[in-house]
């Protein structure tokens, strides 16, 4: 698929990494291009574009963009650069390999939507891609690409790098403006959305790392250009972090459509000698489980996802192979959301703890009949009553991983011991 | 009683106008004063903290408390933090934490060795899943593609290094 890469054509090429280098490669020659145009301009190419958000929920950018309010109140933008879904790893390659992409890509989409200041929000676990950033942003100030009058055009635009500390919430926009703020990072109620009142009260986008490079894409190639790939639904192409049981684990670029079986078997070349595919999360661990039947119809696209129930969320794909115990799977996905709940709303705080007890229980042999119904209607006593999504996203892989592989739990209830491997899980060899 | 060193100072100060609020500065000031005392947020940190900033005692506090990457007890010198969330999980992340604890002398993580080297904890995914497992140690690039043999001798690794200095 080499042909469809536009992210990624350049990665396998140190200097990329540097202004110098980056520039040699057609770098910042787009930013030049874009303060040509008018910046409504610019919003509706991306409009036009289909782009939509790669961070997880895929709402469309242009379409966010759109929500800013007129009322000539100054305007942030905010990068989201937290990437805390598990499974999750594709925008720091691309902080490692083109921080320069996703600079260039912002001071472009910072100048159409008239924002100028822009922070990149970045965990704070990630202090080499962090350091690289520094070093980028220092780079394209002293070469003009930011500051005052950026490249003559008259636009003023600071940008600043800003770290977190370890909270899988501050992914979620809202969570991320509180700590932003230097607060918890708990979310707020919507509305207001970031859009009318962000950071400190004001007009804010937030827009994942891959979302803000692929702007400045659809400029370069105009919106017909970007959806030479990709489907209607899903324009363009997307970066997919695959990870789990495949021989070539890594981030891999195709375009939106392309057939979740040719992902694995063609460019992470296929599953280890002698293992069947099980199951496979499609899109970070919030995203439910499907089963291998329903991998082979699979195309990675928002759309045939969302038919199946489940969702193309960050692209983040957890292959799982026969050797796996799903109880013992989920066992690490409900500590996961425990552990990240940030205590705001009862059903998550509550309910992220006791599925987690209850998971830990059978895992540990010590289940109980009734157990998988009273976690079934926990999971969805916390949908869809809370502040924020992750909730919704604690609930969705307990609910998906009992049904689907409803089997696997009873036995292990029954039995007091795995189904897969004669028991031999870790819960079991080391408790 | 824990102070700032005058570098620490300087930085404080410098934080305090890199933002649109000075409260912005707080997450990189804990991390400042977490290393000038030995790895770990103390009560006097944060005093101290409060007043270099000029902010209440209770608003570090929160930020102090509500995020994992400050420690609120005393850590080792090697604060090793491995992955064993979902993909991490399923390639051995938390087989590989007991065989590096084991090595190092600790009974359960966040328990610091009898040497004062090593405090494990078993940390929430990092990032990484396609060099699972992988850890952190301290806020060091990740080490990653690990076996339980490599994760077992660079405990061992580390602590030459250790004697050795």
């Amino acid at each position: 698929m080499a042909e469809s890469k536009y992210l990624t054509e350049h990665y396998g090429k140190p200097e990329y990494q540097t202004l110098e280098g980056y520039k040699k490669l057609g770098g910042y020659q787009v930013l030049e291009k874009a303060l040509k145009m008018q910046p409504q301009q610019i919003i509706d190419e991306v409009k036009a574009s289909g782009l939509r958000g790669r961070g997880g929920a895929g709402f469309a950018t242009g379409v966010k963009w759109g929500f800013l309010p007129n009322n000539g109140e100054p305007r942030y933008l905010l990068c989201n650069a937290d990437e805390s879904e598990p499974g999750t790893f594709k925008d720091r390659l691309m902080m490692e390999r083109a921080p320069h992409q996703l600079i260039e890509g912002m001071i472009i989409s910072a100048f159409a939507i008239k924002a100028k200041k822009a922070y990149i929000y970045i965990r704070g676990e990630y202090t080499g891609p962090a350091a690289i950033l520094e070093k980028a942003i220092a780079e394209a100030k002293a070469a003009g690409y930011i500051g005052k009058n950026v490249l003559g055009s008259g636009f003023d635009m600071e940008l600043d790098l800003y770290i977190g500390a370890g909270a899988y919430i501050c992914g979620e926009e809202t969570g991320m403006i509180s700590s932003l703020e230097g607060l918890k990072g708990q979310p707020k109620l919507k509305p207001p959305f970031p859009a009318v009142q962000g950071y400190l009260r004001k007009p804010t986008i937030v827009n994942n790392v891959e979302t803000l490079a692929a702007v400045t894409y659809v400029i370069r190639d105009g919106a017909a250009g970007f959806r030479k790939y990709g489907t209607e639904k899903s324009a363009g192409t997307k970066l997919f972090s695959i990870s789990g049981n495949v021989n070539k684990p890594g981030t891999y670029e195709v375009p939106l459509g392309y057939k979740l079986m040719d992902l694995i078997n063609i460019e992470c070349g296929g599953l280890k000698p002698g293992r069947k595919l099980k199951a496979v999360v499609p899109g970070g661990s919030s995203a439910p489980v499907i089963n291998a039947e329903e991998c082979e119809r699979a195309t990675l696209d928002y759309e045939c996802l969302a038919q199946m129930g489940t969702m193309l969320g960050s692209g983040a794909i957890i292959v799982i192979d026969d050797s796996n115990c799903m109880v013992d799977v989920l066992s690490t996905i409900t500590h996961f959301y425990h552990h990240e709940s940030c205590g705001q709303c009862t059903p998550c705080r509550e309910g992220t703890g006791w599925m987690e007890k209850i998971v830990h229980g059978i895992v540990h042999g010590e289940g109980k009949p009734g157990d998988l119904d009273l976690l079934l209607k926990i999971a969805d006593n916390m949908k869809g009553r809370t502040i924020c999504a992750l909730s919704d996203a604690a609930a969705l892989p307990v609910l998906s991983f009992v049904t689907k592989f409803r089997d696997e739990f009873e036995y292990f209830i029954r039995e007091k011991k795995s189904k897969v491997r004669g028991g031999q899980i870790y819960a079991q060899m080391h408790a | 009683m824990f102070k700032l060193s005058e570098d620490g100072l300087k930085y404080v100060k410098n934080e305090l106008t890199r933002y649109e609020t000075k409260q912005s500065a707080i997450i990189r000031c804990l991390y400042r004063a977490q290393d000038e005392n030995g790895g770990w947020v103390s009560p006097e940190v944060i005093q101290h903290l409060s007043e270099v900033m000029e902010i209440p005692a209770a608003q570090i506090e929160e930020v102090a408390t509500f995020y994992t990457m400050f420690n609120k007890q005393k850590v080792g010198r090697y604060h090793v933090q491995v992955c064993c969330t979902l993909t991490c999980g399923m390639l051995g992340g938390r087989e590989l934490t007991d065989a590096m604890m084991k090595e190092a002398g600790c009974k359960k993580t966040g328990e610091t060795s009898p040497d004062g080297l090593f405090t494990f904890s078993k940390v929430e995914c990092l990032g990484s899943c396609d060099t699972a497992p992988m850890l952190q140690i301290n806020r060091d690039p990740y080490i990653e593609s690990l076996s339980t043999e490599k994760a077992v001798q660079l405990v061992r690794d580390l602590r030459a290094k250790a004697k050795g200095h």
